[in-house]
């Protein structure tokens, strides 16, 4: 209704260019670089997860990195005792979705706002890494599988087709799951904003205590919203442990949870592109810093979010489309107009 | 006895180090409602320049007193200039900037000393307490940081520039109209904050090592005492750092260090769920 044909066509857009991507990828790239874009096509869906819930729902998650963490955790400890991947790759959303149905329960429904849900996700982000970097050592294993402390999980296996253990996914058909996933994702949570419920939590962001006037349940709507995010975090997590067939408890530190903010604030929270692009983009920058010993990658990440805050609060996608795309309308616009003119005279 | 004695100095040292690492924090945070994720690394700075006094050959007391919150201090006055004054009253955005700097001084660290731990001479000898043996290190750090607290609350309470600080953060236009240079008090409190969080690095470095990333060991700590607190900055760190360092240590004495920490932020949890204003908000409202 209110959404009218110009962001159908930029869905259709994105919809074009990611099947596109989807099938020419996996043909024209090699593998080392498929297995690169592989990785960032996974933390382009971790972005998505806090887009929507910090960007479109107003939850300050500061510890982000908890459901990612126990998303690669519980994947790479069940698929080790069960040794085949679907049940593990369900339990990777359920389990982080139901921390973050808790959590919300615990804090939504006490009417904890702003800055002080920022410390607790925090504060359970920081539980998560001690307690699973104190788990050195044999005693430390839940089934089969050794916890590892620091060292991590090491040999977790690969996504496999459903229910057939012996087909683990190739790299190729890793890229098409995350890059479809990712698709799915992207227009899934597209579609929920849509819907009344994504319209309400949008009106909650907004205002939360206009919407309660109204006689919606804000906080109810809140815990949904998180835990979909804890869920889709969790899928980016045991994507990630089957992507490099292992986790470490430094997926739960401040640095990791401080890097999906950077995704956001850099793409422009409040938008669901802008986050997937940057997620994509610093990644890659994050990676090719790493082949230098100049330049700490840290020290640029960390620059890059202060830059952000300060020069541009809203990211770079409310800019292109509020700024950029209407200057270059204005722009062809006044170019067409004189010839219009001239032919018109000429006639 | 000996052993009740050395319990009740771990007790002690547990409630005063989480006073000493949160009062820089508090301060900035109870006056200026700014949280400084940068907080840490403010330490850690402290810290850095206390070792490089030491290589360079100055007095070892010297090093970890003076010339750190000398130091961060001025650094902490540079950095409210360029970045905090942009940001005043908007207190997530001030939260992502500092924590983009934070990440920004750890890569900096470490690209200056790299990623290893440079220790510092600790300037006392141990302390025998009948059978057991206590580090003189540790009473030496539980004094001074009850020292620290008490000063920072004189200065508040009795000197005039406590005062203009004060007036100044219950009501700016007040205070400005009164002919307070306002703008002056906030980078002098700011800067009062991070001389702090220098001075507590600096004299933890002895006792801890330094490395480019521990300030990521004192954040959440600071960060939720200060909170778990509420907005009095003194009584608010003194009686969260009470609470936090005395579930600390019963839990480390009943398991293991690590679980210590994790009783630590789960009474944290808990306490901003019952009280998201903190102790003082509940309590003592309106104290310093």
């Amino acid at each position: 209704m209110i959404a009218g044909r110009r962001p159908n066509l930029s869905l259709i857009a994105v919809a074009v260019v990611g099947l596109a991507l989807l099938i020419a990828l996996p043909i024209a790239l090699d593998l080392y670089t498929l297995l690169q874009i592989t990785l960032y096509t996974i933390f382009a869906i971790l972005a998505l997860s806090l887009a929507f819930i910090w960007g479109y729902g107003g939850i300050l998650c500061f510890g982000h990195s908890a459901f990612f963490g126990l998303g690669a955790y519980a994947y790479g400890v069940a698929t080790i005792n069960m040794g085949e991947s679907t049940g593990p790759l369900v339990l990777a959303i359920l389990l982080p979705a139901a921390l973050a149905a808790g959590l919300g329960y615990f804090m939504f429904y006490a009417r904890i706002t702003d800055v002080y849900v920022g410390v607790i996700t925090l504060t359970v982000t920081l539980i998560f890494y001690n307690v699973v970097n104190s788990t050195a050592g044999a005693d430390y294993h839940i089934g089969q599988a050794l916890l590892g402390g620091y060292n991590g999980i090491p040999n977790i296996p690969s996504l496999n087709i459903p229910f057939n253990p012996d087909d683990t996914l190739e790299p190729e058909g890793m890229f098409v799951l995350c890059m479809g996933l990712l698709l799915v994702t992207y227009f899934g949570l597209h579609g929920l904003l849509a819907t009344r419920f994504g319209r309400v939590l949008v009106a909650i962001r907004e205002n939360e205590q206009r919407v309660e006037f109204l006689g919606y349940d804000a906080r109810l709507h809140k815990l949904v919203a998180f835990s979909i995010g804890g869920g889709i975090a969790g899928l980016a997590g045991c994507l990630f442990a089957s992507w490099g067939n292992y986790v470490s408890p430094g997926i739960f530190s401040v640095v990791q949870s401080a890097q999906i903010i950077i995704w956001l604030m850099v793409g422009g929270a409040g938008t669901l592109l802008g986050p997937l692009i940057s997620a994509v983009a610093l990644s890659w920058l994050t990676v090719e810093l790493g082949k230098q010993q100049l330049v700490n990658a840290g020290a640029v990440l960390g620059a890059i979010l202060l830059v952000f805050v300060l020069l541009v609060p809203r990211g770079i996608a409310p800019m292109v489309t509020e700024r950029l795309v209407p200057w270059l309308w204005a722009r062809r616009r006044s170019a067409l107009v004189p010839g219009d003119l001239a032919q018109e005279s000429k006639a | 006895m000996d052993l009740a004695i050395v319990v009740a100095i771990d007790f002690l040292y547990a409630i005063a180090t989480l006073m000493l690492i949160s009062l820089g924090l508090a301060i900035i945070f109870g006056m200026m409602r700014i949280i400084n994720l940068a907080h840490g690394e403010f330490m850690v700075m402290g810290s850095y320049s206390a070792a490089v006094a030491v290589h360079h050959d100055v007095n070892i007391w010297l090093a970890i007193l003076v010339v750190p919150p000398l130091a961060v201090g001025i650094v902490g006055m540079i950095i409210e200039r360029l970045i905090i004054r942009h940001l005043y009253g908007r207190m997530v955005e001030t939260m992502l900037a500092t924590w983009g700097l934070s990440l920004f001084i750890v890569g900096v660290l470490t690209m200056i000393f790299g990623n290893i731990t440079e220790g510092l001479p600790t300037p006392l000898p141990g302390i025998r307490i009948g059978a057991y043996q206590t580090s003189g290190y540790s009473l030496f750090l539980i004094i001074f940081s009850l020292a620290v607290v008490f000063g920072v609350f004189v200065i508040l309470r009795a000197t005039r520039l406590g005062l203009l600080a004060r007036g100044t953060m219950q009501n700016p236009e007040m205070a400005a109209a009164l002919g307070t240079d306002t703008s002056r008090i906030y980078a002098a409190t700011f800067a009062f904050g991070a001389a702090l969080a220098g001075l507590a690095g600096g004299v933890l470095a002895p006792a801890t090592g330094v490395f480019p990333t521990i300030g990521g060991s004192y954040i959440g700590r600071a960060f939720i005492t200060v909170i778990g607190g509420g907005a009095a900055p003194i009584v608010g760190t003194a009686s969260a750092s009470t609470l936090f360092g005395i579930i600390n240590q019963i839990a480390t004495f009943a398991t293991n260090p690590v679980y210590g920490e994790v009783a630590l932020l789960f009474a944290a949890i808990i306490l901003i769920r019952v009280m998201p204003q903190g102790i003082t908000g509940r309590y003592l409202r309106g104290s310093l």
